[in-house]
């Protein structure tokens, strides 16, 4: 996958955010950011099993006065559901970029489902929503969520559109 | 064939055990997550204090949240406390856990073989699953099973210097209730005043 500037900006904003830990559940859509956050010695990067376990491990970042930042796919928005409520009832921040899959262009039918129902699923339990539709409007959009998130101690997802990300070509 | 049939710990002595004594830690008072259900209620009867942070939701979590605290706090020591039927619920998190290689994390699996909170139907582990061997299997370099009190003492300090899995056996008897504080911005703000975490 080729990178484009705007995740390196991305980064940045993460970083000058605070945020110290990544979880993530890898997608191709959060590459650069997780190959960022590996080599780099000042953040600790944890692959997950499953993305609720970013969740519980953004509430200990938090306990220890550190910042951590969930990175999943729409598909995984699903598990976090009940997790969710430790940060809502603790009055901690969580803030996590979701890549979208099932909306534009894409080929696996399979991933509609969640992909359609992930933005209604986080309001409902009670996340913040702001979505990125474009490269120019992505970084900044990241730091004033991340902003929101860790200064007002609420959970807020920034939804990467699938036109943002490119939808994932198939070759047989 | 109940493995757990020649348990006899009692649940509340075994975590007062744990929990004795905690400024005798490395880097200062040990830090303790507890999972929802009994061993919130064991840890609070075993005297509150502002470095634990009960569960009382999040079932399957408690181990990651004592991952991410591990992170933040290098210099601190994090003992997670729970049970068979939390860590059932969270058992990626062994694999995740293992994986990121904390030295200053280690857990203490209460195995009573039942989710109890819910009229002791019997759990995985007392149908034939072995979570310290499921530990080892993710990574862990110690995972150990005790099963009398005098192995418990000796585990008191070891899960405070090394990374540790260990189950504990217990009887799975009811024990009078105890109820620990369940507002869990109020744990949160006074477990990060105890750090020094400045609010925000």
């Amino acid at each position: 996958m080729t990178t484009e500037p705007w995740q390196d900006g991305v980064y940045a904003a993460l970083k000058d955010a605070g945020v110290r830990q990544v979880g993530y559940v890898p997608d191709a859509g959060h590459s650069r950011l997780i190959d960022r956050s590996h080599a780099d010695p000042e953040m600790t990067a944890v692959v997950l099993t499953t993305e609720e376990e970013g969740v519980a491990m953004a509430a200990g970042a938090h306990l220890g006065g550190s910042r951590a930042v969930l990175l999943m796919q729409s598909s995984g928005v699903g598990n976090t559901i009940n997790m969710l409520s430790l940060p809502i009832h603790c009055r901690m921040p969580l803030f996590t970029l979701v890549t979208m899959r099932g909306e534009w262009g894409e080929f696996n039918p399979w991933q509609v489902p969640m992909g359609s129902s992930t933005g209604p699923v986080l309001q409902a339990a009670g996340v913040h929503i702001r979505r990125a539709e474009r490269a120019d409007e992505v970084v900044e959009l990241v730091a004033a969520s991340a902003r929101l998130a860790y200064d007002c101690a609420i959970p807020v997802a920034v939804l990467l559109s699938q036109r943002l990300i490119g939808a994932k070509v198939w070759v047989k | 064939m109940n493995n757990l049939a020649n348990a006899l710990l009692d649940r509340r002595q075994v975590v007062a055990s744990l929990l004795r004594d905690t400024a005798d830690t490395p880097g200062g008072e040990l830090l303790v997550v507890t999972g929802l259900g009994s061993t919130t209620y064991d840890a609070g009867a075993a005297g509150d204090r502002p470095e634990n942070f009960y569960l009382w939701g999040a079932m399957g979590g408690a181990l990651m949240i004592g991952l991410g605290l591990a992170i933040a706090q290098p210099k601190r020591r994090v003992l997670v406390i729970t049970g068979d039927g939390e860590m059932l619920m969270g058992l990626g998190s062994l694999a995740t856990v293992a994986a990121a290689k904390r030295p200053n994390l280690s857990i203490a699996v209460l195995d009573n073989g039942q989710f109890a909170e819910t009229g002791h139907q019997s759990s995985h582990t007392a149908l034939g699953a072995d979570l310290a061997a499921m530990a080892r299997a993710c990574g862990w370099s110690a995972a150990e099973i005790v099963t009398d009190m005098p192995s418990v003492e000796a585990l008191r300090p070891r899960l405070r210097r090394e990374a540790l899995f260990a189950t504990i056996r217990i009887s799975p008897e009811d024990v009078t209730r105890f109820l620990p504080p369940r507002d869990g911005a109020y744990l949160t703000t006074r477990f990060r005043a105890a750090l020094g975490v400045a609010p925000s």
